[in-house]
């Protein structure tokens, strides 16, 4: 979409406005700054989603729109979370970040702040791994995707 | 050589000469004295003082529903912004073009809870088809180009252009674009062939086909491809509300308009059908009712509309036609005309067959002989003293229902009223839009009392342009349409719906130096009609019918029920 001011706002009171659910929208520039690129989560029947898919394409800031999971798809999200890390469980949670490949970005005497990157079901993973009560503070960035091999969204 | 600057107001100004503009509606205030101080020097287009913002706006659509150019409006920033928004809301639900410049406060005051400022790209997000706030004077005579391309072309609707203060202040050199053209906009036109070639082979198998039109067809100026073509088929053809006048009414392969207020044969034909052709229109819920009840009997469907997001929204849609109306139709009409084939003789004339039992049941008839004034009777003689050729407004409620159903409208552009967002108030300042652009045309507004009274004011604006414009006033004493849902659907509990304090609005008529004349008999209602056009042509009249207070619009589907679900009398 034009990088715009107000480009996002049109497109979340698209989806408030029409009572589409949005599980989670992630926007940023590109390496062409006159252009953002979001990648916008949410659920519905075939009518549904084709209905956002048209309304959204009636944005005028809105260059292009692809349904990403029409073909084989990335995508990714980024967590960080800080949680309780005190005697044994200082030893468990680390262990805990190398399975799931993530990295421990910051240390205190009783907490650890972990990134974890991946699709969000493996994030939900490490959450309900961890002890629920260590867990001090999660912050998601939503998913950004894009498709596989030579599928470009390119204007 | 250095270039000529302009003030960002000059620009404003040299920008809507440059785009053509005639007419320009408004109401200024702060945020746009530089703008206004700019108008005042000109002489290309005339600007109209409205005595409210709402009725700008209201009168900038209406002169764009009646010419097809893009109406212009003018507003400053703040309350004048707030009361441009249900205009600009109307015009959006019916895909009016339309451009509202609105006064902003200066750029370095935007957020900080100034004199006058609100949010007007935010506010209005919901019900543009585009707007824009500009923050550089560099940019202010693309965006005016860019606002007027996005409102007339696609689906049309309105822009707003949001202009601080400073910005009409600041200066640099004018340089109007004569054409422009942006990545993320490019609607299309041209509607894909081999639908094309498949509805053309749908509408040959029909054995009970309908032709179903609405405003798209009017705004994509595609009235005269809807004549050949039903004509060329000898199909029957319905209306929206909305489409009225893109096919002659008064021809017989006309079933009348459909919908919650529409004819038996309309409403039936549409259920029954086998093939339906949907041309520039949406399936709303007032045409069509409950679209479950709607889905129980099997049709294919083929569906033209500019706007993809039209189409297959509400109802399932066999063949889509994404397209400009008319081109469309056109490549339609060249296919069925190459095509030797005709549609099969027996099963249409057994389908007109039912089609005339339907329409024999004639669902618009009412008492003629009664002795207080009947409001259908008014309307039918408007028609008659106005041999059909006037331009119709209304407003919201039951005289609006009437004058579709009663005026038989047989031009697009003629009939001018509210379908989408239904606002009461629109009827006079559209009157005014309407008589601005034809100043010899016979323009009447059909009103109520409580719709005239919401934007009355104008009355004002009419005797400074000395506009000969007839106010039609269904005066029955009732906001007659929540009336009749009260009757029927609330036991007859009329909350706040009598309305027992109106002016005199003779006198009302007379304090704002037009003629009004109270009409209380059935005989009085065509000569005051045949004086409001003949021996006042050149006044504004304000007729005030008093009308049968418990009179209902009939036939009337009730809200969520379906087509075949009517109530009769």
């Amino acid at each position: 979409m034009e990088n715009e001011s107000g480009a996002l706002s049109r497109v979340a009171g698209l989806f408030s406005a029409r009572g589409y659910n949005i599980e989670s929208l992630t926007v940023a520039p590109t390496e062409d700054a006159t252009l953002s690129r979001m990648t916008i989560v949410t659920r519905g029947s075939a009518d549904v989603i084709e209905q956002i898919t048209k309304q959204l394409n009636k944005l005028v800031d809105v260059v292009k729109v692809q349904d990403l999971t029409d073909g084989s798809h990335i995508e990714r999200e980024l967590m960080l979370v800080k949680v309780r890390a005190t005697g044994d469980q200082r030893e468990e949670i680390k262990r805990l970040t190398d399975i799931f490949r993530g990295r421990i970005l910051d240390v205190s005497d009783k907490t650890y702040t972990i990134e974890l990157t991946g699709r969000g079901s493996k994030l939900d993973s490490f959450l309900e791994a961890v002890d629920p009560t260590a867990i001090l503070e999660t912050v998601r960035t939503g998913a950004s995707g894009i498709g596989r091999g030579d599928r470009i969204m390119k204007i | 050589m250095a270039d000529l600057e302009l003030t960002g107001a000059e620009i404003v100004v040299s920008c809507l000469r440059d785009e053509g503009v005639k007419h320009l509606f408004g109401y200024p205030g702060g945020a746009v004295l530089n703008i206004y101080d700019e108008i005042y020097k000109q002489s290309a287009f005339k600007h109209i003082l409205v005595r409210h913002e709402q009725a700008a706006v209201h009168a900038a659509d209406a002169y764009a529903r009646a010419t097809g150019e893009v109406g212009v409006a003018i507003v400053t920033s703040g309350p004048g912004a707030t009361n441009a928004v249900t205009g600009i809301a109307t015009a959006y639900m019916d895909s009016i073009p339309m451009v509202v410049i609105s006064g902003q406060v200066p750029t370095a005051a935007i957020g900080q809870d100034a004199f006058q400022e609100v949010d007007m790209v935010g506010i209005t997000r919901p019900c543009v088809k585009h707007n824009f706030l500009v923050r550089d004077v560099r940019d202010l005579a693309v965006t005016i180009k860019k606002a007027f391309y996005i409102a007339a072309t696609g689906r049309p609707g309105p822009v707003v252009v949001d202009v601080p203060k400073d910005v009409t202040q600041h200066r640099c050199v004018y340089d109007y674009p004569k054409s422009v053209s942006m990545r993320s906009y490019n609607p299309t036109s041209k509607g894909h062939t081999g639908q094309i070639k498949k509805a053309a082979q749908m509408l040959l198998e029909a054995k009970r086909p309908m032709i179903y039109t609405g405003g798209g067809v009017i705004l994509g100026n595609a009235a005269a491809q809807v004549i050949e073509l039903v004509r060329l088929l000898g199909f029957p053809a319905t209306s929206t509300l909305m489409g009225l006048g893109g096919y002659p009414s008064p021809d017989p392969l006309f079933l009348g308009m459909l919908g919650m207020h529409g004819t038996i044969e309309a409403n039936m034909a549409m259920q029954h059908c086998d093939v339906l052709l949907a041309v520039g229109a949406r399936f709303d819920d007032r045409v069509i009712g409950n679209p479950k009840h709607f889905a129980k009997e099997a049709r294919r469907i083929i569906h033209i509309d500019v706007d993809p997001s039209s189409i297959s929204k509400r109802v399932r849609v066999d063949v889509p036609i994404v397209g400009d109306v008319a081109q469309v139709l056109d490549e339609v009409i060249k296919l069925l005309q190459a095509d030797k084939a005709k549609p099969e003789e027996q099963a249409l004339k057994a389908w007109w067959a039912q089609i005339e039992l339907w329409r024999a049941q004639d669902c618009l008839k009412y008492d003629r002989a009664a002795a207080v004034i009947k409001p259908q009777f008014v309307i039918e003689k408007l028609y008659e003293v106005t041999k059909g050729d006037a331009y119709v407004t209304s407003d919201v409620g039951q005289h609006q229902m009437w004058a579709a159903q009663y005026y038989q409208f047989d031009k697009p552009r003629r009939w001018i009223n509210s379908g989408g967002l239904g606002t009461m108030g629109f009827g006079l300042p559209a009157a005014m839009g309407v008589q601005m652009a034809f100043p010899d045309a016979m323009v009447a507004c059909v009103t109520g009392e409580g719709s005239i009274q919401m934007n009355i004011q104008e009355l004002s604006t009419c005797k400074e342009w000395n506009l000969p414009l007839k106010v039609i006033l269904l005066n029955n004493g009732y906001l007659g349409m929540v009336r009749q849902w009260q009757q029927f659907f609330y036991e007859e509990r009329y909350a706040e719906s009598y309305m027992n304090s109106l002016p005199d609005f003779v006198k009302l008529a007379d304090a704002y130096g037009h003629v009004g004349i109270t009409i209380d008999k059935p005989e009085d209602v065509e000569p005051a009609l045949r004086d409001a056009f003949g021996k006042y042509k050149d006044r504004l009249v304000f007729l005030n019918f008093l009308t049968d207070p418990r009179e209902n619009v009939f036939p009337m589907i009730p809200a969520g029920k379906g087509l075949s679900e009517m109530i009769l009398v």
